[in-house]
């Protein structure tokens, strides 16, 4: 019998099946009761998408992880993005960003635009200064940012090796609480997703929490309001 | 109120304080105690360590000792224990009922309703939290785990406590901790029960109280043990023991060993 | 000491078998940074709880780190905690989703598969440890790989993946820190979340600089540079690797979605950059629907690392074109999960979302350490889980385990109960092992003295007149109290409670003895 046969039989034997024999030890098991699951947690918060408290809650959180945290109005996105990048040399940005949000960087700073026909390795990536993105959704209870590899946000890898990730948060981006992003996000399950909360951290010596590891050692958030 | 009281087979043969002071606290109070006299153990010893087999006539002979305040013919049953309570309300019937015994444990749980331990009888069903006691004394309060965690006492033996006069409570320093009792885990890793038991002796006598008290005398037992080793001075009281104090009838404090003693 | 499913001695270096001696751990050539566990089993080394606890209780040093870590994840995660209004309700939905996923196993696992394979995946199903190991040798051996990285990954530990690896010739390197701090010293993992709690900073320092190979010569103990000295380690690593291994902390059913939560981006470089994923899960993990996410990503990171969030998760599904391996296995372990299942009242171990809130609670565990649980699974859940995932080479029912100890490394204070988010009742059912154990033992010894204790007490203790007769024996031990009334010397059994504990002398009077003469008195 293959792995896969034996591996549910004896599930199904630990769940008091007949006919499919015994667990390793021996065992047939008791059938369990079908199971309600109650769910009476927040299914959303007390403050709408993009409202004033919702955006004042997201800051307070990334500022505590660590994260520098711009709000600009949409007119002065480019500036914001120009100063923030001036000295990191190079960017990488993801296919199907806005031209428009480079408009104020400066010549100083290589843009290189990633093209899926052919990749930036590894290799070039990790020699590039910064990254910068858009976002899909973001919570504020928990200060996440989640991207999902959609032409503004670009593979995986390029929001990864850089060391600097500048990602671009929209107001009406931002919702309370887990629940309400996790709805957003279930649009699209099977993109790859990342959710960041914070630059890179460790707390795997006594505890003590260091941010700076291998991901991005450095965030900015822009949120434009 | 007639309250049967499960003295808890520990008080009753090391420790009768325990029971004889919440008798004094209970009639002073105004009611009626009882004691079935058929009473020994709710069998939390032979749960705990697994030997549900033998926990099976223990049980048995409590749930049918006090069976009758499920009849009405006490208004509730009172015990001095938060573990004892504990095992009564979340034990009993489990045993009973992996034993095949349904209507046992149908009985049991209709006993476990009226069960009480002392602070929940006296803050929730007797509704009163100054029971008029004086205790002239530094007391420091060690909140069992079985109490806290199990039966969920929260603050009620410290509102009773707030209210004694002249009392002098002060916090235990990692109170919630577990002084590493354990029933039979204090013979069986004696080695980690008295690593735990080191940490919460030594928070006890940070306090400088010269009386620990608890809901439980199990737990008092194994840190006033550790207490009276170390001549550390400090003495152990139950809750009950220091309600049941008034200026008339004070309870005294125990007689303790101290470093002087044991010079 | 059996040897599980033929596996070969974990260790690299030859095994003395467990804390080396009685006294004080000091530190050999070979182990210069003190004792540590040479397995024989993942989930079995060493030597019975109580005996390798009085081993670890003697290291001052392991004592103090424990005690300090501790404290602080303790009170990180109960601020953390404390500002959700809805936690309880969070805890109550993520426990009943959990039952729901055992009781649709079946189903749920066919639902996975079929949509992971939809999805561009390849998934392998094993029976047990030695068929996981070789399902990922074979794929590391497939692509050429002679070195592969990892994500943090209980359930590859359980198996032994990275010593059957090296058997074959292949290095697996660990990027978490503490994974790798574990790894750098030979040393086995004291936590389920952070493996090298019992390692200092200054301690962590030493062995980066002894065994790191390019650490810097001056680096010195503060955490930030320790860490900037892993990251410069693994950068190449990362960028060259061609084969990634990693766990999973949930698996969606209705979707084929993987999660892995982490901290450092390790995770991410090895779930992104390598041409190859290979994906072991042990079969608990499963969630049932894509949106159930919107619980266990609120109760795994703030029962954990007491943050918000956690700073990366990341969440795949199969293969996507263009983004990130483009090869992924995923590979269901079952390794004694099935025997876990089959238990009514123990099968609510399964739930476990490897937090690991239960160990930075436990009393015992604070004290003790990891190590002495022997087994990967330590702490209060290791004490419910190993002895279960065992039992078909013994485990909880045989008295000769060294696994049959764990039941009763507990005072049953309850706390873990109280932090665990799927509210696993680990007291319940560490009471529950423990008559499984009794049970299986019955008859097989002709002389047990706590049976016979237990018997003669249930005799005792089942009728007032029999106690009340025992109790009056017991007054006439009052005068043994002397004049102190207390009890110094005992013999066995309870020479155990008289080595750091008076005892006192029994009354001189019992309260049913008081209470008889009270009544007659009044008549």
């Amino acid at each position: 019998m293959s792995a896969r046969e034996d591996v549910l039989n004896q599930v199904r034997a630990a769940l008091g099946g007949s006919g499919v024999g015994t667990t390793a030890a021996g065992r047939v098991g008791t059938a369990p009761a079908a199971v309600a699951v109650p769910r009476a947690y927040r299914a959303a918060g007390e403050h709408g998408p993009g409202s004033a408290q919702v955006l004042t809650q997201l800051v307070d959180r990334l500022v505590d992880y660590k994260a520098h945290v711009r709000q600009v109005p949409a007119d002065d996105l480019p500036t914001a993005i120009g100063e923030i990048l001036a000295d990191a040399g190079s960017v990488v940005v993801p296919p199907g960003l806005d031209d428009a949000w480079l408009g104020a960087t400066g010549d100083a700073v290589v843009v290189h635009r990633d093209d899926p026909g052919a990749p930036l390795s590894a290799l070039d990536l990790d020699a590039i200064g910064a990254v910068l993105t858009a976002a899909r959704v973001s919570c504020s209870e928990t200060g996440t940012i989640v991207l999902d590899g959609e032409p503004d946000q670009g593979r995986r890898a390029i929001s990864l090796v850089p060391d600097v990730h500048v990602c671009v948060v929209l107001a009406d981006q931002v919702v309370e609480t887990i629940p309400e992003a996790v709805r957003v996000l279930a649009a699209h399950p099977e993109r790859p997703q990342t959710w960041i909360s914070g630059p890179s951290a460790t707390s795997d010596i006594e505890l003590d929490r260091v941010e700076g590891v291998h991901g991005p050692r450095t965030l900015h958030v822009v949120l434009v309001t | 109120m007639r309250i049967a009281l499960a003295a808890t087979c520990i008080a009753d043969t090391m420790f009768p304080g325990a029971p004889r002071a919440t008798v004094r606290l209970l009639e002073r109070l105004g009611h009626d105690v009882v004691f079935p006299r058929a009473q020994a153990c709710c069998g939390q010893m032979h749960v705990n360590t697994g030997y549900f087999d033998e926990a099976v006539p223990v049980v048995r002979n409590h749930v049918e000792t006090f069976a009758p305040v499920a009849d009405g013919e006490w208004d509730a049953v009172v015990v001095p224990s938060g573990s004892c309570t504990g095992s009564i309300r979340h034990q009993q019937a489990m045993v009973c009922r992996r034993a095949g015994l349904d209507d046992l444990a149908t009985t049991a749980e209709a006993v476990s309703a009226k069960t009480y331990e002392l602070s929940e009888l006296l803050v929730d069903v007797l509704d009163v939290t100054d029971v008029g006691a004086w205790f002239p004394h530094r007391v420091t309060y060690h909140p069992t785990c079985h109490s806290l965690r199990m039966l969920r006492v929260g603050d009620k033996p410290l509102q009773l406590l707030r209210a004694v006069a002249d009392i002098d409570l002060v916090e235990l320093p990692g109170a919630e901790s577990c002084c590493g009792f354990g029933g039979t885990f204090a013979l069986k890793n004696a080695d980690t029960s008295g690593a735990m038991l080191a940490d919460k002796t030594a928070n006890v006598r940070a306090t400088e109280a010269s009386v620990l008290t608890a809901g439980d005398y199990s737990c008092l037992m194994h840190i006033g043990g550790g207490l009276s080793r170390q001549r550390a001075g400090v003495g152990t009281l139950h809750l009950a023991e220091i309600l049941a104090s008034t200026r008339e009838s004070p309870t005294p404090l125990p007689h303790v060993r101290t470093a002087e003693v044991a010079r | 000491m059996s040897t599980f499913l033929g596996l070969p001695g974990l260790r690299r270096r030859s095994a003395d078998g467990g804390a080396a001696s009685d006294g004080a751990p000091a530190a050999s050539a070979a182990e210069p940074w003190g004792p540590v566990p040479h397995p024989d089993e993942p989930l079995r080394w060493g030597e019975s709880f109580p005996a390798a606890a009085k081993h670890t209780l003697k290291n001052d040093q392991l004592r103090k780190n424990l005690g300090h870590a501790t404290a602080t994840i303790r009170a990180k995660r109960a601020a953390v905690v404390g500002e959700v209004p809805d936690w309880e309700a969070l805890r109550d939905a993520g426990s009943a989703l959990k039952e729901r996923v055992m009781a649709e196993l079946p189903e749920l696992l066919a639902q996975l598969e079929e949509n992971v394979t939809a999805r561009g995946g390849v998934v392998h199903w094993a029976r047990d440890a030695a068929e996981a190991n070789r399902i990922v040798t074979e794929i590391a051996q497939a692509k050429g790989a002679d070195e592969v990285v990892k994500v943090k990954s209980m359930a590859t530990q359980e198996i032994g993946l990275n010593e059957h690896l090296a058997d074959e010739g292949i290095a697996a390197i660990e990027t978490d820190l503490a994974e790798l701090i574990v790894q750098l010293a030979d040393d086995m993992p004291s936590h389920i979340l952070v493996p090298a709690i019992h390692r200092n900073r200054a301690e962590i320092r030493d062995i980066f600089l002894a065994r790191m190979g390019d650490a810097p010569p001056d680096l010195s103990d503060v955490p930030r540079e320790l860490a900037m000295a892993a990251r410069a380690h693994l950068r190449r690593k990362f960028l060259s690797a061609k084969v990634a291994v990693s766990g999973a902390n949930f698996g969606v059913a209705d979707t084929g979605t993987l999660a892995v939560v982490e901290s450092e981006g390790n995770g991410r470089m090895c779930l992104t950059l390598p041409e190859t994923l290979v994906t072991v899960m042990g079969i608990e993990k499963l969630i049932p629907t894509y949106t159930d996410l919107e619980v266990f990503l609120q109760l795994l990171p703030r029962s954990s690392t007491g943050e918000r969030m956690n700073p990366y998760t990341s969440l795949w599904t199969g293969v996507t074109p263009g983004d990130g391996p483009q090869e992924f296995h995923l590979v269901l372990l079952d390794n004694g999960r099935t025997d876990v299942l089959a238990d009514e009242v123990g099968r609510a171990a399964l739930h476990c979302i490897r937090c690991s809130a239960c160990l930075n609670v436990c009393p015992v565990y604070e004290r003790v350490g990891g190590h002495a649980y022997g087994s990967v699974y330590p702490g209060p859940i290791g004490a419910i889980l190993t002895p279960q995932l065992t039992a078909a080479s013994g485990g909880v029912s045989g008295a000769d385990d060294v696994n049959a100890s764990l039941p009763y490394a507990s005072t049953l204070c309850g706390a873990c109960y109280d932090v665990c988010p799927v509210k696993i009742d680990i007291p319940s059912i560490l009471v529950d092992l423990r008559a499984r154990e009794v049970d299986a033992d019955r008859g097989k010894h002709k002389v047990d003295p706590w049976r016979a204790a237990m018997k003669a007490a249930s005799w005792v203790m089942s009728d007032g007149g029999r106690f009340g007769l025992a109790g009056r024996a017991a007054t006439l031990g009052h005068r043994l109290g002397g004049r102190d009334g207390v009890i110094s010397k005992a013999p066995p059994p309870v020479s155990a409670w008289t080595r750091e504990r008076d005892l006192p002398a029994p009354p001189d009077e019992t309260f049913r003895q008081w209470w008889a003469s009270r009544e007659e008195d009044e008549r």
